[in-house]
């Protein structure tokens, strides 16, 4: 293997007490050309302070629209090992776990087929295998699958589903989101290799308000763990975090945002009819407080990135829905399926549905999906008088 | 005679998680009691039947190499059975129902150069995309800017000695696959003119009224340009989101000398004590300054520590700015104010300030 490029930019990255990128992309460089060519290539953007990728390319897996990003570099000649340098996004395990077998069986096809990079993982979720030629595509899904493995979602897809660690390691887990999450995923798997949506499309699972994957931040349906009934509350314990020096009336009763909670120097209580289950209390005191027993989730709807009218926040569509009920999922994937029929008809492309709701009114999408309005879906009524009044349906309920 | 041919395998997807739980977790499922916080970056799980699980957090720079997943893989043989996971912000975790061996893995981490930290209140990993390493479109380099943040603020990694817990997230571009929009600071790739479109090839390679319609501020018209059926910008409309290159590669922004980084403060996912928020612009430009982007680190340690040293316990960034309102942020960080922080895209009269609770900020 002949020596590494000359990158004095780059080597100022090695430095410092955090791990660093340029040192593991030397580190595959070492046995392979491909990280050899994007460090020089890396290096030129360093000193120019511009990329050298080219602009998308259609690549795939046959029979798959999905999973791989196409990925060109715009100095082929200077560069040739990274001339086509494609990422395969592979679906990840629910949760991220992973036997050191299995890492190194995928590890032996990308060292074999690949850059040798990757990242471990993607903001979506998936395993990125980080460079690779249009000709390696095909058997690398094939031993990819012969692991059980297979690729993830990108374009105008289901994009991977994504889940906390869930009831696996968290005690505030309320519903199983390794579970549903790879139900879901198994489900879709047609809507996930096969781009056939306006636009893209994210499930994503956190099983408390806490939402480890920031799914009310970038998902189209987010699906947040939560519980009807009361706290549980061990005196004992929240004695002991009191004793040890918590300053439990201006650190928990007096963060609490519906001042639901009293503290009287003995015993902790909660007027749980007007707790909100943020999970600031049960956070700061996990040893004395745990969610209720009633637990299921709240599913919101439409959050996204800016692109391209702008970020938003997703809102609620279902406050409370028994996720581990199969009946109830059932149920829940009839409602996801008519809004994805709904969006792919009436959509624009590029619009994700928290826009289309936007453009069409939260009122008229719920009719479309046969949802009904509920208080729980907004933060306060409208404060306009600009009503669209139905009287078509009046009328036929005068006649009806 | 001819071999048989292999059924080719689709549609699978992943394999299922069960088979990699460790036994601890298997016999523990839903049945976790409560956890504590041992030591910064060691957590442990204690389940309903007094089973007890170490977890060892690790930061790692997401871009990482076959050689150093097959190190991680060799630990978790030595210390956890074989097993291990990563975390939604890309650290590495060690999952012992050992309690003893944690010091050891501590420092064999600490030898492969991984700090171990990340938990409670403290900076957890940059979450981040791909920049220069691997995007078209990318403003600014993402892996760099982590880096040389991440060097500076490691001690707030491995200590839990800040105010709350702090979430940093890094975007190259308005795209945000990193979806950077609602963390404590957000640093964010922009472009700042409008796409210079070659207007010879356009025709060849992009569907025009798809180029128009992409704009979310119509600025983009079908014209004919030196004899070629293109597209006209209306620069005065464009607000270099991108989308337009997006869906067409005849309409490059990227440049060199006006591209760079902006910084966003105060934004939360988690519903604890108040609801999300999304992080709103603190700093509009900063410009490109590779290998280490002092002037972008520099920004961002001193809000983290003006944020450290006047917050109160478990207040986020945005709280915090929310309790002593925007006009003391601005001067508590020494950050100017100006005319681009007054939003004017869609519904922006709800950002003006519309109360007289003024702190009169000397």
């Amino acid at each position: 293997m002949a020596d590494l490029p000359n990158t004095p930019l780059l080597d100022e990255l090695e430095k410092g007490p955090w791990p660093s990128f340029v040192k593991e992309i030397k580190l595959a460089a070492q046995k392979n050309d491909m990280s050899k060519d994007l460090l020089g290539q890396l290096e030129l953007s360093y000193n120019q302070k511009i990329g050298h990728w080219k602009h998308g390319g259609i690549v795939g897996v046959m029979g798959y629209g999905g999973g791989v990003i196409g990925r060109y570099s715009d100095l082929p000649d200077k560069f040739p090992k990274i001339s086509h340098f494609h990422t395969m996004r592979i679906n990840q395990p629910s949760g991220w776990f992973y036997t050191s077998d299995v890492l190194r069986k995928l590890c032996d096809i990308w060292d074999r087929r690949g850059s040798g990079l990757t990242n471990m993982h993607g903001s979506t979720g998936d395993i990125i295998f980080l460079g690779t030629v249009t000709d390696e595509l095909e058997p690398i899904f094939a031993e990819l699958t012969e692991q059980g493995f297979d690729l993830g979602g990108s374009g105008s897809d289901v994009r991977t589903p994504s889940c906390c660690v869930g009831p696996a390691r968290c005690e505030w887990a309320c519903y199983d989101t390794l579970k549903a999450c790879y139900d879901i995923t198994q489900r879709y798997q047609d809507e996930l290799h096969r781009p056939a949506f306006p636009y893209k499309w994210k499930f994503k699972f956190s099983g408390c308000a806490n939402d480890c994957v920031a799914a009310k931040a970038r998902a189209d349906i987010s699906i947040i763990g939560t519980w009807k009934d009361d706290i549980r509350i061990d005196q004992a314990g929240v004695k002991e975090y009191v004793d040890n020096g918590l300053n439990i009336v201006r650190d928990v009763v007096g963060n609490c945002p519906s001042k639901c909670m009293e503290w009287d120097g003995k015993e902790l209580t909660v007027d749980n009819s007007n707790c909100r289950r943020c999970m600031h209390c049960i956070n700061v005191m996990p040893k004395a407080l745990r969610p209720g027993t009633e637990t299921g989730a709240t599913v919101l709807i439409g959050s996204k990135a800016p692109i391209v009218e702008g970020a938003l926040l997703s809102s609620v569509l279902i406050p409370f829905l028994k996720v581990d009920d199969a009946e109830e999922m059932d149920d829940f994937c009839d409602v996801i399926e008519e809004i994805i029929d709904v969006w792919c008809e009436e959509g624009k492309a590029r619009e994700r549905i928290g826009e289309f709701i936007q453009r069409v009114g939260m009122g008229n999408f719920l009719d479309a999906v046969g949802l009904e309005a509920l208080p729980e879906m907004v933060a306060f009524p409208r404060d306009n008088p600009y009503v669209f009044y139905d009287l078509d349906g009046d009328d036929e309920e005068k006649e009806g | 005679m001819a071999e048989e041919k292999k059924k080719r395998i689709t549609d699978i997807g992943p394999p299922n998680y069960e088979q990699f739980l460790p036994p601890i977790i298997k016999d523990n499922y839903g049945k976790w009691k409560y956890h504590e916080i041992v030591k910064p970056g060691v957590m442990v799980h204690v389940g309903e039947s007094g089973d007890k699980l170490f977890t060892v957090r690790a930061g790692s720079p997401r871009l990482v190499s076959t050689a150093k997943i097959r190190m991680y893989a060799d630990l978790a043989e030595k210390y956890c059975g074989g097993h291990l996971r990563f975390t939604s912000r890309h650290n590495v975790e060690f999952l012992l129902s050992d309690g003893s061996k944690v010091d050891a893995l501590i420092k064999d981490l600490a030898d492969l150069g991984h700090p171990v930290g990340g938990i409670g209140n403290a900076i957890s990993s940059i979450v981040h995309t791909q920049g220069w390493v691997h995007c078209h479109s990318a403003a600014t380099d993402a892996s760099g800017i982590v880096k040389a943040v991440m060097d500076e603020l490691n001690e707030y990694f491995t200590s839990t000695k800040l105010p709350g817990k702090l979430r940093i997230a890094l975007a190259c571009c308005l795209n945000m696959c990193g979806a950077v929009h609602c963390s404590d600071i957000a640093i964010l790739g922009i472009h700042r003119k409008p796409p210079i479109t070659d207007h010879a090839t356009l025709k060849k390679v992009c569907e025009i009224p798809t180029v128009s319609a992409s704009c979310p501020t119509a600025a983009i018209r079908p014209a004919t340009v030196d004899g070629f059926e293109s597209v006209e910008v209306l620069e005065e409309q464009c607000m270099y989101c991108a989308n337009c290159y997006t869906v067409c590669p005849a309409m490059p922004l990227n440049d060199p000398v006006n591209d760079g980084v902006s910084i966003w403060v105060g934004g939360k996912v988690s519903d604890a004590r108040v609801p999300p928020k999304f992080s709103k612009l603190a700093v509009p430009y900063i410009p490109n300054n590779p290998p280490r982007w002092p002037e972008v680190v520099g920004t961002v340690k001193n809000i983290v520590e003006v944020w450290a040293q006047n917050a109160r316990p478990y207040e986020r960034l945005g709280e915090w700015i929310e309790r002593i309102t925007w006009p003391r942020f601005f001067k508590m960080t020494e950050i100017e104010f100006s005319k681009e922080h007054i939003d004017d895209f869609k519904h922006a009269g709800l950002s003006f300030n519309r109360t007289a609770q003024i702190t009169h900020v000397q």
